[in-house]
């Protein structure tokens, strides 16, 4: 049986991806699909772990391997699998009152995402002056802003990371980390909330630039556009990228380092053809997450942003919270969800750099 | 109590790979059996078949007379001392020992008297309450035998338990297991590459070569009469001679060879067989004169002094190098290199043989 | 290295170090300010009363209190379904082991209004569908536990799986060898060497569970949380009660990393001497 399986596996899946999308079409505006999706996307999963149990089973014997497939089957499905698809699948409908679910208004449409292109706005761009979406300028900010503390982060992890690798004496080195760890375990919120502290118009920073002479009037920092924002995204997720680079650069060999230095290339020569290549995985693994973690995170950008900031975040809030049109509120989620792992993946190409490597 | 080990055409195929080849053997109870082989020959998928960890693909296993095909590692009254010993690294020695003890649910006093009981029979003493890392390479070893024979064995496997060890270690280590399984009585099957070691510690050795047993006796015979070249090349140092035989005559057969004509051993099963000619250095002695028969002249090039013995390597007019073995007892002179010496030896201590058995 | 960038390199931690910490000495420094709103410019004085108006604000303490038990909760499955999760990708290999890995760790990337959203409208809905009124199938912070731990439970599981690749296979089969049954080798001998990794996860998940904001405040339904609570106050007017209470829960984790790197430091000093005993045994054996 178990051969079977293994030689009709790849049919067998696309069987089953077919049966899924057969019966979205079929099923149309009934809430039963939940429960059916549940039942698929269940066997999926089982099917994909149960193709190589043997080794659980020679280790751990039987009850214990169904307890391990059971937990991981629960999490992969109700947790991960289904609340997407059932996302997906709202995303189409649309905002309908409770009465009227499943009834004859209930037909699937990409309205939902075509609300992304409403609402014009003036932009200003290289001089020229357009119109513009509102969602979808929203959308590029985010991402473009997204990218700026991706980078900023970088150039501040970078030479800490290699410092902590190579450079500071392995004892110092726990302590360190720990230290490093406190800011870490100290809620986002709070962290938030202490730069909207020290960036207040009468706050700390601007009373510290007074005193020391470098600005005559205080600055309103937190109404200049996006800079509140990114400086509070940088604090909050700086740590997200000093790790993984931390991670590869440990792993190269300070003699490699040492030869390159002995045969006369110069520091920089030396990250640069050296050290970066190696640490790459890491610098792409970092890259990733502060990108991900940024562009979707929604207290930062609420609680620091401007009059003129919006996050594309906000955005989904405002449609779930604001005109309780979760279905809106899903589409929008789920453009935020493709449109930022296109752009990660467009970027993994460019830089060269292979899914296998980041996840190891 | 011990037993023996019945090997009935015992198989065991990785996919399309033989490991081991219709094993036969009937180890007795009580008795210390070796395998002996290189690395890739089998041995240890022989000792985990036994011990449980693999089931073979054909015949059967019988321990005291019992096939325990079905029977997991748990269940099986074998011991299998691991190769790089798998003592647990969280327990104390004396938990290390009485481990098995617990899992049968003896109380907690019974258990640390025997572990005391054990640890005095392996020599370790006042180590009861250390941890695993306190201790030395030596140590460690006589820990994992105590631990085996807490749970009253019928058969202990060891997996090359000496090969961390070494040189000096590994001798002492060598005479205090054979004491050990003296004193116990417990069948001791042994695997290992080392041929010294197999020697010096078994009642019987089988030699294993590309998963097929080659010969099953006790060390003198696997010695002095190896049943083909594998065998002969493995446990010892050989001068071999190509060509042909001829017919035999009680037990003696000429050989034609291109340095000429020698007459050698021919065993029953070997006629009609391509064989080559095997005579150790230790019984090819080196005169001035020549000899009777199976001589050949030729000019020393290499003396290498080696401790206990001196090792003669001397080049025949016909181009084959021989070696000869002169005991560093004064007996002997020593040649020097140039000399042009006869070198024979005895029909009755070289041998005619085959090619190793690979099978189909 | 060259002497001049070795002084910039470690001036560049500690200023590194100063720039991570200072927020945090910030926001509890406007605990003790005698000013309205939190700051500590300009500095009116130093006063406790913003520590008993915390304790006095009701909601707040209600939102804290909810704070920690769905942090406790989430921690304790997310524990369970992480280590079974990574026992099962250290078990399997080949294309499998890559998706299901990728899946897993896809849900730290996931953003948190998708799962948040997600969860929601997939358990409304299978309340509607099944037709029950049972809690679990409306909003609430039961929801915003299953939200968080689907990709709270990945981090415990890249803790738990990195514990277990130094773990010697060879162990378990001894164990086997001996005589004892499976659940036996699990409970005396795989457990106990994925402990460390195992309380990291509870702490790393218990602490991810606190701050957690995206998630809990789409599946909340009306209860707070402390990361909502504050988020609302700042919005609509705040007092440095908050400070207070941030100051305190600073307090608390300073501690815990204090006592955390005592004992750290304490078992590797065991540790060492071990070894040092091992090492002068060895030089005793060769001796023989």
């Amino acid at each position: 049986m178990q051969d079977l399986i293994r030689r009709y596996r790849d049919p067998v899946i696309l069987v089953l991806g077919l049966l899924v999308l057969g019966f979205f079409k079929a099923a149309r505006g009934s809430d039963g699909m939940t429960l059916l999706f549940i039942a698929l996307g269940m066997s999926l999963v089982v099917g994909l772990v149960s193709f190589d149990k043997g080794d659980l089973l020679r280790r751990y014997g039987t009850g214990l391997t169904w307890l391990i497939i059971l937990l991981v089957t629960f999490w992969l499905v109700m947790l991960v699998i289904v609340p997407n698809i059932t996302l997906f699948e709202q995303s189409f409908r649309p905002y309908l009152p409770v009465s009227e679910v499943g009834g004859p208004k209930d037909t699937y449409s990409v309205s939902n995402y075509l609300k992304v292109f409403d609402g014009n706005t003036d932009v200003t761009m290289f001089g020229q002056t357009f119109e513009m979406p509102v969602h979808v300028m929203t959308f590029g900010l985010t991402i473009w802003y997204s990218i700026v503390v991706t980078i900023m982060c970088f150039v501040l992890a970078y030479p800490l990371a290699y410092y902590m690798a190579k450079v500071v004496a392995p004892k110092t080195l726990p302590t360190l980390l720990l230290l490093l760890f406190v800011p870490l375990w100290v809620s986002e919120v709070l962290r938030a909330f202490a730069w909207w502290i020290i960036l207040a118009f009468k706050g700390p920073l601007n009373a510290l630039l007074m005193a020391v002479g470098l600005i005559e009037d205080p600055i309103r920092w937190t109404n200049m556009g996006y800079s509140g924002v990114v400086v509070g995204l940088v604090y909050t997720y700086v740590l997200f990228m000093l790790f993984p680079i931390y991670n590869a650069i440990s792993s190269l060999d300070t003699n490699q380092i040492e030869a390159a230095d002995d045969l006369g290339a110069a520091w920089w020569k030396i990250h640069l053809r050296i050290v970066m290549p190696h640490a790459k995985p890491g610098i792409a693994s970092g890259a990733i997450m502060v990108f991900m973690l940024s562009a979707g995170s929604l207290l930062v950008p609420s609680i620091l942003g401007s009059t003129t900031s919006q996050w594309f975040t906000q955005t989904i809030d405002q449609w779930f919270k604001d005109a309780l049109d979760w279905n809106t509120a899903s589409a929008y989620a789920f453009l935020l969800l493709i449109l930022c792992t296109v752009f990660v993946t467009i970027a993994m190409k460019v830089f060269k750099v292979k899914l296998s490597d980041i996840a190891k | 109590m011990s037993a023996g080990i019945d090997l009935e055409n015992v198989c065991c195929d990785f996919g399309s790979f033989r490991a081991v080849d219709n094993a036969n053997v009937s180890i007795k109870p009580g008795e210390f059996f070796s395998f002996l082989g290189p690395s890739g020959c089998g041995k240890t998928t022989i000792l985990r078949m036994i011990s449980g960890f693999i089931d073979p693909t054909q015949g059967a296993i019988k321990i005291g007379g019992q096939n325990v095909l079905g029977q997991r590692p748990n269940q099986r009254p074998t011991a299998l001392i691991f190769q790089n010993l798998a003592l647990f690294p969280l327990m104390t020695i004396w938990e290390n020992i009485s481990f098995g003890l617990e899992m049968r649910g003896v109380d907690k006093a019974t258990r640390r008297a025997k572990a005391e009981e054990l640890l005095a029979l392996v020599d370790l003493h006042n180590s009861a309450d250390k941890m695993v890392s306190q201790l030395s390479g030596g140590q460690k070893q006589r820990v994992a035998i105590a631990r085996a024979l807490a749970v009253e064995p019928k058969v202990m496997l060891l997996d090359e338990p000496l090969s961390a060890l070494d040189l000096k270690l590994r001798q002492h280590m060598r005479a205090e297991l054979r004491a050990i399984q003296k004193r116990t009585g417990v069948t001791f099957i042994y695997i290992t590459h080392d041929q010294g070691e197999a020697l010096a510690m078994s009642d019987r050795v089988g030699v294993m070569s590309q998963g097929r047993i080659q010969q099953i006796a006790d060390p003198r015979d696997i010695y002095n009469n190896p049943v083909n070249g594998f065998v002969a090349s493995f446990v010892g140092e050989n001068n071999v001679f190509e060509g042909t035989a001829g017919a035999p005559a009680d037990g003696l057969a000429g050989f034609d060879t291109a340095h000429g004509t020698f007459r050698a051993r021919l065993a029953a099963d070997a006629v009609g067989k391509p064989v080559k000619l095997y005579v150790r250095p230790e019984h090819t002695t080196l005169s001035k004169t020549k000899g009777k028969e199976n001589s050949v002249p030729v000019s020393i090039t290499e003396v290498a002094f080696e401790g206990a013995f001196i090792t003669v390597h001397g080049i025949s007019d016909s181009g084959k190098t021989i070696t000869a073995e002169i005991r560093n007892d004064g007996s002997a002179t020593v040649p020097e290199v140039g000399t042009k010496l006869h070198a024979h030896f005895d029909a009755a201590r070289a041998s005619l043989l085959p090619d190793a058995n690979v099978g189909k | 290295m060259h002497k001049l960038r070795l002084t910039l390199s470690h001036f560049y931690m500690g200023l590194f170090l100063v720039y991570m910490i200072a927020p945090l000495v910030v926001m509890s420094g406007a605990a003790f300010n005698d000013n309205k709103l939190p700051s500590i410019v300009p500095w009116k004085g130093w006063t406790t009363k913003w520590f008993s108006e915390m304790i006095a604000d009701e909601r707040m303490m209600l939102a804290f209190g909810n704070t920690l038990w769905v942090a406790a909760v989430v921690a304790l499955i997310a524990v369970l379904i992480g280590t079974a999760s990574a026992i099962l990708i250290n078990s399997i290999s080949g294309r499998a082991r890559t998706v299901v890995y990728g899946l897993m760790i896809s849900t730290i990337l996931i953003p948190g209004v998708v799962i948040g959203i997600s969860t929601m409208i997939l358990w409304t809905k299978m309340g509607n569908a099944l037709g029950t009124e049972f809690f679990l199938f409306n909003p609430g912070l039961h929801l915003s536990v299953l939200g968080q731990v689907s990709y709270i439970a990945a981090m415990v599981m890249l803790l738990v799986l990195a514990r277990l690749q130094s773990f010697d296979a060879g162990l378990e089969e001894a164990a086997l060898d001996l005589g004892a049954s499976h659940a036996q080798v699990m409970r005396r001998i795989l457990l106990p060497h994925l402990y460390p990794a195992i309380g990291a996860g509870a702490a790393v998940a218990f602490f991810q569970s606190i701050e957690n904001f995206n998630v809990t405040q789409f599946t909340r339904g009306g209860a707070d949380t402390l990361t909502v609570y504050v988020f609302s106050k700042v919005r609509s007017g705040i007092t440095p009660t908050i400070n207070a209470l941030a100051f305190l829960l600073i307090l608390v984790t300073l501690v815990m990393a204090l006592a955390y790197e005592m004992n750290r430091r304490r078992l590797a000093a065991i540790e060492a001497a071990r070894e040092s005993e091992a090492r002068r045994a060895a030089e005793l054996e060769e001796a023989i």
